[in-house]
């Protein structure tokens, strides 16, 4: 009896070294080690102190960057959970609720890539003289408006790759708010009816509560996804026309300009941005339990 | 919800013929939002299939929805010209060769982790946890630059192990926390009663808990086969600039810088690279949707 309790309090390691081994060397480890080389210069030779950090902040390109990211931020994470949650409501309202939902869902399946080549075909550009095959500006001169080229045009560009970006997640929210929504007992719904409520006054006073802390597990989600968006800005624009978001730029300060500092200054400050979020995931992890 | 007659599950009493006619008139709104958002969303992908049947002269000169006009002209050279000169065969075969390995390392290796996190107590297991859940989150560009100087200096850049182990470690975050939480549901006196019966937990674990588990292991395989598949960034800086091991996504964002509007190319190797993705989420959906629930906390 007691060899065998000695094998079974033996064994938690032989099981957790893969994963632990792994998470060392690919995560934990690079993780240190970036905070380490964004003090250091281009070649992470001359230790610069905060210089990396100080180009980032006063340069106007990468201020142009954060002011990006804050677009994808706050626009990206609004227009998707407010849409998410609309359309939860709506759908749960019609027979065709789960073929509904599932078109919408279609694009998570596909690769940003594919998406960002979908939406530069949807955002094609010709002057105003000829036609237009793209679907966008079509619509727009059949509404008596002027083309607009849609990917290079600095008013306009960024939130019309934000709108993709929305496109490709509404599914996420929908779905996962949808299933809060199914959550909610309907006697609870049907009390607020008999009690003389409206439908608009159930959503805003029943239904919007419940769902609240579903829909800040769907935000903090669409937040740090809004922070670290790559594959649409790279391919789309690659951060041209003053697009750049943090990942893209990284990506330049690595393969374009060679500079390894500011590069690891850029994913350090994208770390910082997530640590907020990072602290509420761990929170809410040891509420649960 | 400005549509009044709209209702949670309707009410069961009985109505009279005109109180149903005015009630189905009156969800018209409701109907036209729903189908108008749904068309919506279906274009953008509708029209890069279509597109991608087109010859290069008409997708240049005229929009794909006039397409269905007589004469019907549809080609299959598009896609005969991307997968053969374009190297988009060879990088299909190549994101096989990089997501299948992955998704099986990431799902045996975290099975076992999930497993000690689960049913085996030890000092510490709580803290260790806690370090699962932090690592969810963070962006894997904090790793970028020390990992490609270590695959650099030990010359495994464009290789296919160096994707297979940074993806798996990339995935172990989400991967343990999303089995550990369903290992740690299985039911208690299942598990207590063949230790008793002196099961090692080697057996507990094959026998019992892998088999009991295929739905959250299905669950996590397609989405992790997903991820990966889709994966622009990871084959970007381990595998970039090797174009014989390049996945589609790198091949199709590289046909995008070099031929940005030749449209006929690039619609039919963004729909090859889409095809699986599709037949996969159609096909599974269920699971694929279990993935995403149970992963609402991944970044």
């Amino acid at each position: 009896m007691r060899e065998r309790v000695g094998k079974l309090t033996a064994s938690p390691w032989l099981y957790l070294a893969p994963a632990f081994a792994l998470l060392g060397v690919f995560l934990l480890y690079p993780v240190t080690n970036t905070v380490y080389l964004s003090f250091f210069d281009r070649r992470s030779e001359v230790f610069v102190g905060l210089d990396n950090y100080i180009y980032l902040f006063t340069h106007p390109d990468t201020l142009v960057v954060f002011r990006n990211n804050l677009m994808w931020l706050v626009l990206f994470t609004g227009a998707t959970v407010t849409l998410g949650l609309l359309l939860a409501v709506l759908t749960n309202l019609v027979r065709y609720e789960a073929m509904a939902k599932a078109i919408v869902f279609v694009p998570m399946a596909v690769s940003f890539t594919a998406a960002a080549v979908i939406w530069r075909f949807m955002y094609i550009y010709q002057p105003a003289e000829f036609v237009q095959t793209g679907v966008v500006n079509a619509v727009m001169v059949a509404l008596g408006f002027d083309p607009i080229a849609w990917i290079t045009t600095r008013s306009v560009n960024n939130f019309a790759l934000i709108a993709s970006g929305v496109w490709m997640w509404t599914g996420f929210a929908l779905v996962v708010i949808s299933a809060g929504l199914k959550g909610i007992p309907t006697e609870i719904i049907e009390a607020a009816r008999v009690d003389g409520a409206t439908e608009t006054q159930i959503f805003w006073h029943v239904l919007l509560p419940m769902l609240r802390s579903v829909i800040v597990v769907v935000a903090v989600t669409l937040v740090i996804n809004s922070l670290k968006v790559f594959d649409l800005v790279y391919v789309m624009t690659f951060g041209n026309f003053e697009t750049d978001v943090l990942a893209n730029r990284m990506f330049k300060e690595m393969f374009t300009f060679g500079n390894f500092g500011r590069a690891s200054a850029v994913a350090v400050i994208l770390l910082l941005a997530i640590v907020p979020l990072m602290a509420l995931n761990i929170r809410r992890f040891r509420r649960e339990q | 919800m400005a549509d009044g007659g709209a209702a949670y599950g309707a009410p069961d009493r009985p109505e009279s013929r005109t109180q149903r006619i005015v009630r189905k008139l009156s969800r018209g709104p409701l109907h036209l939002v729903i189908i108008g958002v749904c068309l919506a969303w279906m274009t953008p992908t509708a029209g890069l299939f279509v597109s991608s049947f087109r010859t290069r002269s008409e997708i240049a000169t005229t929009g794909w929805w006039t397409a269905f006009v007589p004469p019907l002209e549809f080609t299959l050279e598009n896609y005969q010209h991307v997968l053969t000169a374009r190297g988009m065969g060879q990088s299909f075969i190549n994101s096989v060769m990089i997501s299948v390995p992955a998704t099986l390392f990431t799902i045996i290796v975290a099975a076992l982790a999930a497993y000690a996190f689960s049913w085996i107590e030890f000092r510490g297991r709580e803290a260790l946890f806690l370090v699962v859940v932090a690592l969810l989150v963070v962006p894997i560009q904090l790793t970028l630059i020390p990992v490609l100087r270590m695959y650099a200096g030990l010359g495994m850049t464009g290789t296919f192990p160096a994707v297979w182990l940074a993806h798996t470690a990339y995935g172990l975050p989400f991967a343990v926390f999303l089995l550990r939480n369903f290992f740690i549901a299985l039911p208690k006196d299942l598990l207590e009663s063949a230790y008793l019966e002196g099961a090692s937990h080697f057996v507990a674990f094959t026998r019992i808990v892998m088999p009991l588990s295929v739905p959250a292991l299905a669950a996590l395989g397609i989405f992790q086969f997903l991820w990966l598949w889709n994966d622009l960034l990871v084959a970007l800086i381990y595998l970039g600039g090797f174009r014989d091991v390049a996945p589609m996504t790198v091949t199709i964002s590289s046909l995008v810088s070099s031929f940005g509007s030749e449209w006929h190319l690039l619609t039919s190797a963004a729909f090859v690279s889409m095809v699986l993705p599709l037949i996969v989420f159609f096909a599974l959906q269920k699971y694929f949707v279990e993935g995403i629930l149970a992963g609402a906390v991944k970044g």
